[in-house]
Protein backbone atom coordinates (compact mmCIF):
# COMPACT_ATOMS: atom_id res chain seq x y z
CA UNK A 1 0.00 0.00 0.00
CA UNK A 2 2.43 2.49 1.04
CA UNK A 3 5.32 3.74 -1.65
CA UNK A 4 8.38 3.78 -0.78
CA UNK A 5 11.24 5.91 -2.86
CA UNK A 6 14.29 4.13 -2.75
CA UNK A 7 17.78 4.32 -4.22
CA UNK A 8 20.73 1.95 -5.51
CA UNK A 9 22.97 1.58 -7.86
CA UNK A 10 22.05 -1.53 -10.65
CA UNK A 11 25.39 -2.62 -12.32
CA UNK A 12 26.93 0.89 -11.09
CA UNK A 13 24.12 3.01 -12.66
CA UNK A 14 22.55 5.14 -10.24
CA UNK A 15 18.36 4.19 -9.58
CA UNK A 16 16.10 6.17 -7.86
CA UNK A 17 12.29 5.55 -8.18
CA UNK A 18 9.21 4.70 -6.23
CA UNK A 19 7.69 1.41 -5.58
CA UNK A 20 5.27 -0.09 -3.51
CA UNK A 21 5.94 -2.03 -0.43
CA UNK A 22 5.07 -5.08 -1.61
CA UNK A 23 7.27 -5.13 -4.93
CA UNK A 24 9.83 -7.89 -5.07
CA UNK A 25 13.49 -7.14 -6.09
CA UNK A 26 13.07 -9.92 -8.60
CA UNK A 27 10.27 -8.29 -10.34
CA UNK A 28 11.59 -4.72 -9.96
CA UNK A 29 14.67 -6.11 -11.97
CA UNK A 30 12.38 -7.71 -14.51
CA UNK A 31 9.16 -5.62 -14.98
CA UNK A 32 9.97 -2.17 -13.90
CA UNK A 33 13.87 -2.04 -15.22
CA UNK A 34 13.91 -4.57 -18.03
CA UNK A 35 16.43 -6.84 -16.36
CA UNK A 36 15.24 -10.34 -17.87
CA UNK A 37 18.24 -12.01 -17.50
CA UNK A 38 17.22 -12.47 -13.88
CA UNK A 39 14.90 -15.61 -13.92
CA UNK A 40 11.97 -16.22 -11.23
CA UNK A 41 11.94 -20.02 -10.73
CA UNK A 42 10.39 -21.28 -8.13
CA UNK A 43 9.54 -18.36 -5.61
CA UNK A 44 10.74 -19.69 -2.44
CA UNK A 45 14.38 -19.10 -2.34
CA UNK A 46 15.38 -23.12 -3.47
CA UNK A 47 16.46 -22.81 -7.18
CA UNK A 48 19.03 -20.01 -7.19
CA UNK A 49 17.48 -19.17 -10.66
CA UNK A 50 16.57 -15.26 -9.43
CA UNK A 51 20.23 -15.34 -7.69
CA UNK A 52 21.79 -11.36 -8.06
CA UNK A 53 24.53 -9.99 -5.55
CA UNK A 54 23.59 -7.48 -3.53
CA UNK A 55 26.83 -5.60 -2.27
CA UNK A 56 28.37 -8.40 -3.66
CA UNK A 57 26.61 -11.64 -1.73
CA UNK A 58 24.40 -13.66 -3.71
CA UNK A 59 20.74 -13.27 -2.78
CA UNK A 60 17.46 -14.57 -4.04
CA UNK A 61 15.82 -11.47 -5.37
CA UNK A 62 12.82 -13.79 -5.32
CA UNK A 63 12.41 -13.09 -1.31
CA UNK A 64 13.71 -9.74 -1.34
CA UNK A 65 11.58 -6.90 -1.00
CA UNK A 66 12.64 -3.83 -3.44
CA UNK A 67 12.52 -1.75 -0.12
CA UNK A 68 15.29 -3.57 1.14
CA UNK A 69 18.15 -2.75 -1.63
CA UNK A 70 17.49 0.70 -0.70
CA UNK A 71 21.22 2.16 -0.14
CA UNK A 72 22.89 -0.75 -1.79
CA UNK A 73 24.76 -2.03 -5.23
CA UNK A 74 22.92 -4.42 -6.84
CA UNK A 75 24.31 -6.60 -9.39
CA UNK A 76 22.42 -8.45 -12.02
CA UNK A 77 23.93 -10.99 -15.14
CA UNK A 78 23.38 -8.00 -17.38
CA UNK A 79 26.39 -5.95 -15.21
CA UNK A 80 28.78 -9.26 -15.27
CA UNK A 81 32.22 -9.01 -17.13
CA UNK A 82 33.85 -12.10 -15.91
CA UNK A 83 36.13 -14.91 -17.07
CA UNK A 84 33.71 -17.16 -16.19
CA UNK A 85 31.52 -16.37 -18.76
CA UNK A 86 33.54 -17.81 -21.71
CA UNK A 87 34.31 -20.79 -19.23
CA UNK A 88 30.50 -21.62 -18.71
CA UNK A 89 30.68 -21.82 -22.88
CA UNK A 90 33.81 -24.04 -23.34
CA UNK A 91 33.53 -26.49 -20.15
CA UNK A 92 29.88 -27.36 -21.24
CA UNK A 93 28.45 -25.09 -18.16
CA UNK A 94 25.09 -25.36 -20.14
CA UNK A 95 22.73 -26.48 -22.35
CA UNK A 96 19.22 -25.26 -21.45
CA UNK A 97 20.62 -21.84 -20.05
CA UNK A 98 17.97 -20.80 -17.58
CA UNK A 99 19.55 -21.61 -15.15
CA UNK A 100 23.31 -19.96 -16.07
CA UNK A 101 22.53 -16.38 -14.63
CA UNK A 102 21.73 -17.62 -11.51
CA UNK A 103 24.68 -19.77 -11.68
CA UNK A 104 27.21 -17.04 -12.79
CA UNK A 105 26.10 -14.62 -10.35
CA UNK A 106 26.50 -16.77 -7.87
CA UNK A 107 30.21 -18.45 -9.15
CA UNK A 108 31.09 -14.64 -9.31
CA UNK A 109 30.20 -14.08 -5.57
CA UNK A 110 32.38 -16.71 -4.56
CA UNK A 111 35.66 -16.19 -6.35
CA UNK A 112 35.42 -12.07 -5.10
CA UNK A 113 34.99 -13.68 -1.71
CA UNK A 114 36.71 -16.71 -2.11
CA UNK A 115 39.08 -16.82 -4.41
CA UNK A 116 40.94 -19.29 -3.38
CA UNK A 117 38.10 -21.34 -2.60
CA UNK A 118 38.48 -25.20 -2.31
CA UNK A 119 36.42 -27.73 -4.66
CA UNK A 120 34.62 -28.51 -1.60
CA UNK A 121 33.52 -25.25 -1.02
CA UNK A 122 32.79 -24.32 -4.85
CA UNK A 123 30.72 -27.36 -4.23
CA UNK A 124 28.86 -26.33 -0.82
CA UNK A 125 28.46 -22.75 -2.38
CA UNK A 126 26.70 -23.76 -5.80
CA UNK A 127 24.59 -25.84 -3.57
CA UNK A 128 21.38 -23.74 -4.23
CA UNK A 129 22.01 -23.05 -7.77
CA UNK A 130 19.77 -26.18 -9.31
CA UNK A 131 20.30 -26.96 -12.60
CA UNK A 132 18.46 -30.06 -14.54
CA UNK A 133 20.96 -30.21 -17.60
CA UNK A 134 24.57 -30.83 -16.87
CA UNK A 135 24.81 -32.67 -13.93
CA UNK A 136 27.03 -29.99 -12.79
CA UNK A 137 30.06 -31.73 -13.83
CA UNK A 138 30.80 -28.72 -16.34
CA UNK A 139 29.78 -26.05 -14.10
CA UNK A 140 32.46 -26.98 -11.88
CA UNK A 141 34.87 -27.43 -14.03
CA UNK A 142 33.96 -23.85 -15.86
CA UNK A 143 34.05 -22.24 -11.92
CA UNK A 144 37.95 -23.74 -11.49
CA UNK A 145 38.70 -22.60 -15.01
CA UNK A 146 37.92 -19.35 -14.13
CA UNK A 147 39.56 -19.28 -10.57
CA UNK A 148 43.03 -20.46 -12.49
CA UNK A 149 42.60 -17.55 -14.60
CA UNK A 150 42.54 -14.91 -12.59
CA UNK B 1 1.80 -10.58 -2.52
CA UNK B 2 -1.36 -8.65 -0.78
CA UNK B 3 -0.70 -4.79 -0.04
CA UNK B 4 0.70 -3.34 2.83
CA UNK B 5 2.49 -0.49 4.58
CA UNK B 6 5.95 -0.73 5.23
CA UNK B 7 8.01 1.35 7.93
CA UNK B 8 11.62 1.37 8.22
CA UNK B 9 12.86 2.62 11.45
CA UNK B 10 16.17 4.45 11.91
CA UNK B 11 16.56 3.62 15.66
CA UNK B 12 15.81 0.86 17.72
CA UNK B 13 13.50 3.14 20.18
CA UNK B 14 11.37 4.28 17.27
CA UNK B 15 10.94 0.75 16.25
CA UNK B 16 9.51 -0.25 19.71
CA UNK B 17 7.29 3.07 20.04
CA UNK B 18 6.00 1.88 16.01
CA UNK B 19 5.90 -1.97 17.41
CA UNK B 20 3.77 -0.63 20.59
CA UNK B 21 1.61 1.49 18.67
CA UNK B 22 -0.02 -1.35 16.64
CA UNK B 23 0.96 -4.88 18.10
CA UNK B 24 -2.03 -7.57 16.44
CA UNK B 25 -1.39 -5.66 13.64
CA UNK B 26 2.47 -5.37 12.32
CA UNK B 27 4.76 -8.02 11.78
CA UNK B 28 8.18 -7.50 12.11
CA UNK B 29 10.60 -8.23 9.76
CA UNK B 30 14.41 -8.52 9.90
CA UNK B 31 15.82 -10.52 7.21
CA UNK B 32 12.92 -11.54 5.35
CA UNK B 33 13.57 -15.20 4.16
CA UNK B 34 10.75 -16.32 5.47
CA UNK B 35 8.04 -13.49 6.35
CA UNK B 36 8.54 -13.19 2.55
CA UNK B 37 7.28 -16.15 1.66
CA UNK B 38 4.75 -16.58 4.21
CA UNK B 39 3.23 -13.57 2.85
CA UNK B 40 3.43 -14.71 -0.97
CA UNK B 41 1.36 -18.19 0.54
CA UNK B 42 -1.07 -15.68 2.40
CA UNK B 43 -0.48 -17.67 5.53
CA UNK B 44 0.28 -14.14 7.04
CA UNK B 45 -1.53 -10.86 5.97
CA UNK B 46 -0.28 -8.36 7.53
CA UNK B 47 -1.16 -4.62 7.51
CA UNK B 48 1.76 -3.38 7.89
CA UNK B 49 5.22 -4.88 8.60
CA UNK B 50 8.31 -2.97 10.49
CA UNK B 51 11.55 -3.59 8.50
CA UNK B 52 14.47 -3.68 11.00
CA UNK B 53 17.68 -3.42 8.50
CA UNK B 54 18.80 0.46 9.57
CA UNK B 55 18.74 -0.44 13.04
CA UNK B 56 22.46 -1.56 13.08
CA UNK B 57 23.41 -1.58 17.01
CA UNK B 58 21.13 -5.02 16.61
CA UNK B 59 23.75 -6.21 14.18
CA UNK B 60 26.90 -6.51 16.79
CA UNK B 61 28.55 -9.76 17.83
CA UNK B 62 31.16 -9.89 20.33
CA UNK B 63 32.82 -11.84 23.08
CA UNK B 64 32.95 -10.18 26.68
CA UNK B 65 34.20 -11.69 30.04
CA UNK B 66 30.77 -13.07 30.54
CA UNK B 67 30.49 -15.06 27.13
CA UNK B 68 29.18 -14.22 23.54
CA UNK B 69 26.13 -11.10 22.85
CA UNK B 70 24.74 -11.83 19.81
CA UNK B 71 23.02 -8.87 17.84
CA UNK B 72 19.66 -9.83 16.50
CA UNK B 73 20.21 -8.46 13.08
CA UNK B 74 23.62 -10.57 12.70
CA UNK B 75 23.24 -12.70 9.82
CA UNK B 76 23.65 -16.83 9.98
CA UNK B 77 26.64 -16.04 7.51
CA UNK B 78 27.94 -13.05 9.86
CA UNK B 79 27.99 -15.83 12.93
CA UNK B 80 29.57 -18.31 10.48
CA UNK B 81 32.04 -16.07 9.72
CA UNK B 82 32.50 -14.72 13.18
CA UNK B 83 36.09 -14.27 15.06
CA UNK B 84 34.03 -14.50 18.64
CA UNK B 85 31.53 -16.98 17.57
CA UNK B 86 34.27 -19.26 15.92
CA UNK B 87 36.82 -18.91 19.08
CA UNK B 88 33.96 -19.52 21.81
CA UNK B 89 31.49 -21.22 20.28
CA UNK B 90 33.12 -23.55 16.93
CA UNK B 91 30.02 -26.09 16.93
CA UNK B 92 27.60 -22.46 17.13
CA UNK B 93 29.79 -21.22 13.73
CA UNK B 94 29.34 -24.25 11.81
CA UNK B 95 25.31 -24.79 12.73
CA UNK B 96 25.01 -21.25 10.74
CA UNK B 97 27.57 -22.43 8.09
CA UNK B 98 25.26 -25.45 7.84
CA UNK B 99 21.93 -23.87 7.28
CA UNK B 100 20.17 -24.10 4.06
CA UNK B 101 22.02 -22.13 1.13
CA UNK B 102 24.49 -19.04 1.00
CA UNK B 103 21.99 -17.04 -0.41
CA UNK B 104 19.67 -17.40 3.01
CA UNK B 105 22.45 -17.60 5.08
CA UNK B 106 22.94 -13.95 4.12
CA UNK B 107 19.67 -12.58 4.26
CA UNK B 108 18.25 -14.86 6.97
CA UNK B 109 19.03 -13.64 10.85
CA UNK B 110 19.40 -14.96 14.31
CA UNK B 111 16.59 -13.17 16.00
CA UNK B 112 14.09 -13.66 12.38
CA UNK B 113 15.02 -17.20 12.77
CA UNK B 114 13.86 -17.31 16.48
CA UNK B 115 11.07 -15.42 16.10
CA UNK B 116 9.94 -17.56 13.30
CA UNK B 117 9.88 -20.40 15.50
CA UNK B 118 10.10 -23.27 12.94
CA UNK B 119 10.76 -26.32 14.68
CA UNK B 120 12.90 -27.68 11.84
CA UNK B 121 15.10 -25.01 11.75
CA UNK B 122 18.99 -25.62 13.08
CA UNK B 123 20.21 -22.76 15.36
CA UNK B 124 18.00 -22.89 18.15
CA UNK B 125 18.65 -26.64 18.86
CA UNK B 126 22.42 -25.45 18.95
CA UNK B 127 21.82 -22.19 20.98
CA UNK B 128 19.59 -24.36 23.59
CA UNK B 129 22.80 -26.60 23.87
CA UNK B 130 25.02 -23.69 24.53
CA UNK B 131 22.27 -22.36 27.12
CA UNK B 132 21.02 -19.87 25.48
CA UNK B 133 19.40 -16.54 26.42
CA UNK B 134 16.97 -14.46 24.64
CA UNK B 135 17.13 -11.07 25.22
CA UNK B 136 13.66 -9.32 24.33
CA UNK B 137 12.40 -5.70 24.96
CA UNK B 138 9.44 -3.86 24.95
CA UNK B 139 8.82 -0.16 24.98
CA UNK B 140 8.99 -0.39 28.75
CA UNK B 141 10.99 -3.68 29.84
CA UNK B 142 13.61 -5.58 28.83
CA UNK B 143 14.19 -9.17 29.86
CA UNK B 144 15.86 -11.94 29.04
CA UNK B 145 14.17 -15.77 28.11
CA UNK B 146 16.09 -18.62 28.67
CA UNK B 147 15.92 -20.52 25.07
CA UNK B 148 14.31 -23.80 26.69
CA UNK B 149 11.33 -21.33 27.68
CA UNK B 150 11.40 -19.16 24.52
CA UNK B 151 9.36 -22.08 21.80
CA UNK B 152 5.98 -22.10 22.94
CA UNK B 153 5.07 -24.36 20.14
CA UNK B 154 4.76 -24.83 16.79
CA UNK B 155 5.67 -21.29 14.92
CA UNK B 156 5.09 -19.82 18.49
CA UNK B 157 6.72 -18.33 21.07
CA UNK B 158 6.76 -16.68 24.32
CA UNK B 159 7.36 -13.09 23.26
CA UNK B 160 4.76 -10.70 24.32
CA UNK B 161 2.91 -8.32 22.05
CA UNK B 162 5.04 -5.27 21.34
CA UNK B 163 8.00 -6.83 22.08
CA UNK B 164 11.20 -7.50 19.83
CA UNK B 165 14.21 -9.66 20.26
CA UNK B 166 17.53 -7.79 20.81
CA UNK B 167 19.57 -10.98 20.68
CA UNK B 168 20.77 -13.71 22.39
CA UNK B 169 23.53 -14.37 25.26
CA UNK B 170 25.66 -17.20 25.58
CA UNK B 171 27.33 -17.68 28.94
CA UNK B 172 31.07 -18.37 29.05
CA UNK B 173 31.45 -22.16 28.54
CA UNK B 174 33.01 -24.94 30.90
CA UNK B 175 37.01 -24.94 30.26
CA UNK B 176 37.60 -27.34 27.86
CA UNK B 177 34.02 -28.23 26.33
CA UNK B 178 33.53 -29.38 23.41
CA UNK B 179 30.45 -28.77 21.23
CA UNK B 180 28.95 -30.55 18.19
CA UNK B 181 25.58 -30.16 15.85
CA UNK B 182 24.62 -33.25 13.59
CA UNK B 183 21.82 -32.74 11.56
CA UNK B 184 20.70 -36.40 9.28
CA UNK B 185 19.62 -35.14 5.89
CA UNK B 186 18.70 -37.97 3.93
CA UNK B 187 17.73 -36.04 0.82
CA UNK B 188 19.61 -33.23 -0.13
CA UNK B 189 22.21 -30.73 2.00
CA UNK B 190 20.33 -28.10 1.94
CA UNK B 191 16.71 -29.04 3.47
CA UNK B 192 15.50 -29.26 6.63
CA UNK B 193 16.95 -31.85 8.70
CA UNK B 194 15.04 -34.98 9.77
CA UNK B 195 16.17 -34.44 12.98
CA UNK B 196 19.35 -33.12 13.85
CA UNK B 197 21.56 -33.06 17.54
CA UNK B 198 23.24 -30.48 19.27
CA UNK B 199 25.79 -31.75 22.41
CA UNK B 200 27.81 -29.71 24.55
CA UNK B 201 30.05 -31.97 26.68
CA UNK B 202 32.63 -31.20 29.24
CA UNK B 203 34.90 -33.89 31.21
CA UNK B 204 37.66 -33.84 33.94
CA UNK B 205 41.16 -34.79 33.52
CA UNK B 206 40.23 -38.15 34.60
CA UNK B 207 37.66 -38.42 31.71
CA UNK B 208 34.48 -38.09 34.02
CA UNK B 209 31.70 -36.43 32.31
CA UNK B 210 31.38 -32.60 34.65
CA UNK B 211 29.15 -31.32 32.01
CA UNK B 212 26.40 -32.51 29.67
CA UNK B 213 23.76 -30.67 27.79
CA UNK B 214 22.04 -32.89 24.30
CA UNK B 215 19.79 -30.26 22.90
CA UNK B 216 17.15 -32.16 19.88
CA UNK B 217 15.58 -30.52 16.39
CA UNK B 218 12.94 -32.23 14.21
CA UNK B 219 12.15 -34.15 17.34
CA UNK B 220 9.08 -32.24 18.63
CA UNK B 221 6.62 -29.31 18.55
CA UNK B 222 10.07 -27.07 19.77
CA UNK B 223 13.33 -27.84 19.71
CA UNK B 224 14.08 -29.78 22.70
CA UNK B 225 16.48 -30.60 25.62
CA UNK B 226 16.98 -34.12 26.38
CA UNK B 227 17.54 -33.79 30.79
CA UNK B 228 17.38 -37.24 31.50
CA UNK B 229 20.02 -38.01 28.83
CA UNK B 230 22.07 -35.20 30.14
CA UNK B 231 21.38 -36.36 33.66
CA UNK B 232 22.92 -40.33 32.42
CA UNK B 233 26.17 -38.45 31.58
CA UNK B 234 26.75 -36.68 34.86
CA UNK B 235 29.93 -38.00 36.63
CA UNK B 236 30.48 -41.07 34.17
CA UNK B 237 32.70 -42.36 31.88
CA UNK B 238 31.68 -41.37 28.12
CA UNK B 239 32.13 -44.91 27.44
CA UNK B 240 29.89 -47.09 25.06
CA UNK B 241 27.40 -48.36 27.13
CA UNK B 242 27.25 -44.54 28.83
CA UNK B 243 26.65 -43.34 25.15
CA UNK B 244 24.03 -45.75 24.24
CA UNK B 245 22.03 -45.32 27.24
CA UNK B 246 21.94 -41.44 26.83
CA UNK B 247 21.25 -41.85 23.33
CA UNK B 248 17.97 -44.15 23.95
CA UNK B 249 17.02 -41.71 27.15
CA UNK B 250 17.52 -38.58 24.57
CA UNK B 251 15.46 -41.11 21.82
CA UNK B 252 12.50 -41.35 24.39
CA UNK B 253 11.94 -37.82 25.30
CA UNK B 254 11.04 -37.07 21.53
CA UNK B 255 7.50 -36.20 20.50
CA UNK B 256 7.89 -36.11 17.01
CA UNK B 257 5.52 -35.84 14.20
CA UNK B 258 4.59 -38.07 11.31
CA UNK B 259 5.53 -35.83 7.87
CA UNK B 260 7.37 -36.21 4.21
CA UNK B 261 10.52 -36.17 6.13
CA UNK B 262 9.09 -39.68 7.79
CA UNK B 263 7.66 -41.36 10.12
CA UNK B 264 7.62 -40.29 14.02
CA UNK B 265 8.86 -43.81 14.98
CA UNK B 266 11.56 -43.81 12.14
CA UNK B 267 12.50 -40.20 13.49
CA UNK B 268 12.32 -41.12 17.08
CA UNK B 269 15.15 -44.13 16.04
CA UNK B 270 17.13 -41.54 14.19
CA UNK B 271 17.17 -39.22 17.56
CA UNK B 272 19.15 -42.41 18.80
CA UNK B 273 21.69 -42.85 16.53
CA UNK B 274 22.53 -39.14 16.09
CA UNK B 275 23.13 -38.34 19.57
CA UNK B 276 25.39 -41.48 20.10
CA UNK B 277 27.15 -40.48 16.81
CA UNK B 278 27.05 -36.82 18.14
CA UNK B 279 28.26 -37.73 21.87
CA UNK B 280 31.47 -40.12 20.31
CA UNK B 281 32.68 -37.13 18.53
CA UNK B 282 32.50 -34.94 21.97
CA UNK B 283 33.64 -37.44 24.10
Amino acid sequence: MSQHRIRFTLNDAPVDMAVPAERLLVDLLREDLGKTGTKDGCSVGVCGLCTVQVDGAPISACLLLATQVDGTQVRTVEGLASPLQDAFIDEGGLQCGICTPGQLMAADALLRAKPDATGAEISDWQMGNLCRCTGYYGIARAIAKAQEAQ
Amino acid sequence: MRPFDYVEPETLEEALALLADDPDDTVVMAGGTSLVILMKQDLVRPARVLGLRRIAELRDVGANSQGLALGALATHGALARSEPVRRHAPALAATFAAVATVRIREQATLGGNLAHADPAQDPPVTLLALDGVVVAKTRFAERRIPLDAFFADIFETSLEPGELVLGVELPSLPTGARGIYKKFLPATLDDYATVSVAAVIATDAGGTCTHARIALGGAGPVPLRAHEAERSLAGRRLDDVVIREAAALAAAATDPIDDLRGSADYKRAMVGVWTERALREVA
